[in-house]
């Protein structure tokens, strides 16, 4: 564990920008978003919620991933590798930490999805304890803790007033520490104590959250029942606007769609994000098995909370980051969905 | 022209080549499938399907309907029907597309041997059950007897005509049972409904049923079934949902815990009535 003044910031983001593409949460027109730091950037550590989540990062809202040129009526096809340098991502708070296990749990099984682990492989992530939770955060109805070291951070890291700890993880965080050592400087008792304080004040901090307590077990019954909850998926559904807010800005959604674009001389087939709140993302040739958009929002939050769970021994498809709570322009959300499903009366 | 795909990521295509075109009725045709070098694109089993791509229109899966135990190429018989298939029917031989696979599951052949069987095809469902009759008329000593019902709205829109009329016929042991909905002209054979057919010629309920076709008639044909005393863990059949990846990551074929594009499209009925029904 060592530390580093907030002081030497800016001199920390310009070493790692040497060897690296370096991501940060970066505030533009108001708006908090993980991006390619530059010099003069104006970096927030103080939010912990980023508008979208980092997930773009390992899966690009747009990936070309072949180039076809059809000449005199000769096909020739050329894979595209992923694209990208090196990166290190900071900020990471621990909720979007376990976003990335939840797509690996998608990506990473057989067959590998080569481009995602690409982006994978060439990312050192550096978690960020969760100072000032929002309101609308609930991670720990996930079994997320926000003051924790994440498992699948490669650096954990926390702030301490007027220093951040870092921790490696992994030999790839060992190795990004030893390359940027100069900066950092040994950890003393006082700084151990700080941490466990900081530690504890997350702790505390979350304890007041409305959401965090949510009791996921309440949601009772088959796959079947719960699917037949009609009149839960109604109430909700009939102010659903299907704008897929929440499937773009939520950190477990991953179903994307394989599109063509014809150019003048080439094609190109490209994957990019979809959401199965669309109303032609079931839509075939003999018809659709989704034809209202209260079986599409079903779909979602059944996916989330019992196919994906019975698929990955029981882990939830939602990681509490609240951004749904925020984002819905019409106050449909996960909390109150679990909340209903659970069997409570809340006011929609 | 090159294509060195073999490590790559498994959704790029490789080229593959449409050898031989048959037109089977005016909107189904069955294209003969093979890879750049003139091989057989894949292995595969019964039932699985494959992933064709006209680019840049664009992919969709489709049953392959040729027996795995045909060596030389694949067979796909695809009615035309939407933009992909729509281009497809107008390719002529010696056009190249883009295919990957196999996908999915396949229908049980090893639980088949030596039981009887009897298959129930309805209009372009006969494609991926052919697959398995000619794999089990390949291997014709392994399996009990043979049923074949085909029905379609039709005589023009009966598919495989050569197999359904002059092959399976003449095999050993196998009855091939024809109807068309409405009386036609040239039809001197049954006249109605697959699921009503199915019920008079009142099978033996120890037989394992595999049946295909559009919803309407798999959802009456099951219930047919049951009435006549199948057990639902004796009847297999497949569900269709839109498919884009064919490796269960996309999302699009989703249906309760499953992915219709790699635990199905073959489900046995028992496996169907879990699923919410939303197919």
């Amino acid at each position: 564990m060592k530390k580093i003044l907030k002081s030497n910031l800016p001199e920390l983001w310009q070493k790692i920008s040497a060897d690296f593409d370096l991501f940060l949460p970066l505030e533009k027109n108001k708006t908090l978003n993980f991006s390619l730091w530059k010099e003069g950037e104006k970096v927030n550590l103080d939010r912990v919620r980023t508008n979208a989540s980092p997930k773009h990062l390992v899966f690009p809202q747009t990936e070309t991933y072949l180039k076809i040129k059809n000449e005199n009526k000769k096909l020739s096809f050329k894979a595209v590798k992923a694209k990208g340098d090196q990166y290190v991502l900071f900020g990471v708070r621990p909720c979007d930490v376990e976003s990335f296990k939840l797509l690996d749990n998608i990506f990473l099984k057989d067959p590998v999805d080569t481009y995602y682990k690409a982006h994978r492989d060439r990312g050192t992530i550096i978690s960020l304890g969760c100072t000032n939770p929002e309101d609308s955060c609930f991670c720990s109805s996930f079994g997320i803790d926000a003051g924790s070291a994440p498992k699948g951070a490669d650096i954990a890291a926390w702030d301490i007033g007027d220093s951040f700890i870092w921790k490696a993880q992994s030999e790839k965080g060992q190795k990004l520490m030893e390359t940027i050592e100069e900066l950092f400087t040994d950890i003393d008792e006082k700084d151990l104590k700080n941490l466990e304080e900081e530690k504890g004040s997350i702790q505390e901090n979350l304890k007041d959250l409305p959401f965090n307590s949510l009791d996921l077990s309440k949601i009772k019954g088959t796959q079947q029942e719960i699917f037949d909850k009609e009149e839960i998926w109604n109430e909700f559904s009939e102010r659903c606007l299907a704008c897929g807010t929440c499937s773009h800005l939520c950190p477990t959604c991953h179903c994307y769609d394989l599109c063509d674009y014809k150019g003048s001389s080439h094609g190109e087939k490209f994957r990019c994000w979809d959401s199965c709140m669309s109303s032609d993302f079931t839509l075939m040739a003999h018809g659709n098995p989704r034809t209202s958009q209260m079986q599409r929002l079903r779909q979602r939050f059944m996916h989330k909370l019992v196919y994906y769970p019975k698929n990955h021994e029981g882990i939830y498809s939602c990681v509490g980051c609240g951004r749904c709570v925020e984002k819905c322009p019409v106050h449909i959300d996960i909390v109150k969905i679990i909340k209903k499903l659970g069997g409570e009366n809340n006011e929609l | 022209m090159s294509c060195s795909c073999h490590d790559n990521d498994p959704l790029i295509p490789k080229i593959a080549v449409i050898k031989e075109i048959r037109v089977d009725t005016h909107d189904v045709t069955t294209f003969k499938i093979v890879d750049n070098f003139g091989k057989k694109p894949f292995e595969f089993l019964p039932g699985q399907c494959a992933m064709i791509s006209i680019p840049p229109i664009g992919e969709a899966i489709f049953s392959i309907t040729s027996s795995p135990s045909q060596e030389e190429y694949i067979e796909c018989s695809i009615k035309k029907c939407g933009t992909v298939t729509d281009y497809l029917h107008q390719l002529e031989a010696g056009s190249q597309i883009g295919v990957r696979g196999p996908y999915g599951n396949n229908f049980p052949i090893e639980e088949l041997k030596n039981k009887d069987l009897v298959f129930i095809g309805g209009g372009i469902g006969l494609a991926p059950l052919r697959s398995v009759i000619n794999y089990v008329m390949d291997n014709r000593d392994d399996f009990g007897k043979v049923d074949i019902v085909y029905g379609a709205r039709t005589p023009g829109d009966l598919v495989h005509s050569k197999d359904i009329f002059d092959v399976w016929p003449k095999e050993k042991e196998t009855d091939v049972h024809l109807t068309v909905d409405r009386l036609s002209e040239n039809w001197d054979g049954h006249i109605g409904f697959v699921p009503d057919y199915v019920k008079s010629l009142n099978f033996d309920s120890n037989k394992i049923a595999l049946v295909c076709g559009p919803p309407i008639m798999i959802k009456y044909t099951l219930q047919a079934l049951e009435e006549m005393g199948f057990k639902k863990d004796q009847v297999y059949t497949t569900l269709e949902l839109k498919m884009k990846c064919g490796i269960g990551k996309c999302g699009r074929c989703n249906i309760g815990d499953k992915y219709v594009c790699k635990d199905g499209p073959v489900f046995r009925c028992d496996e169907i009535t879990e699923l919410p029904n939303e197919y």
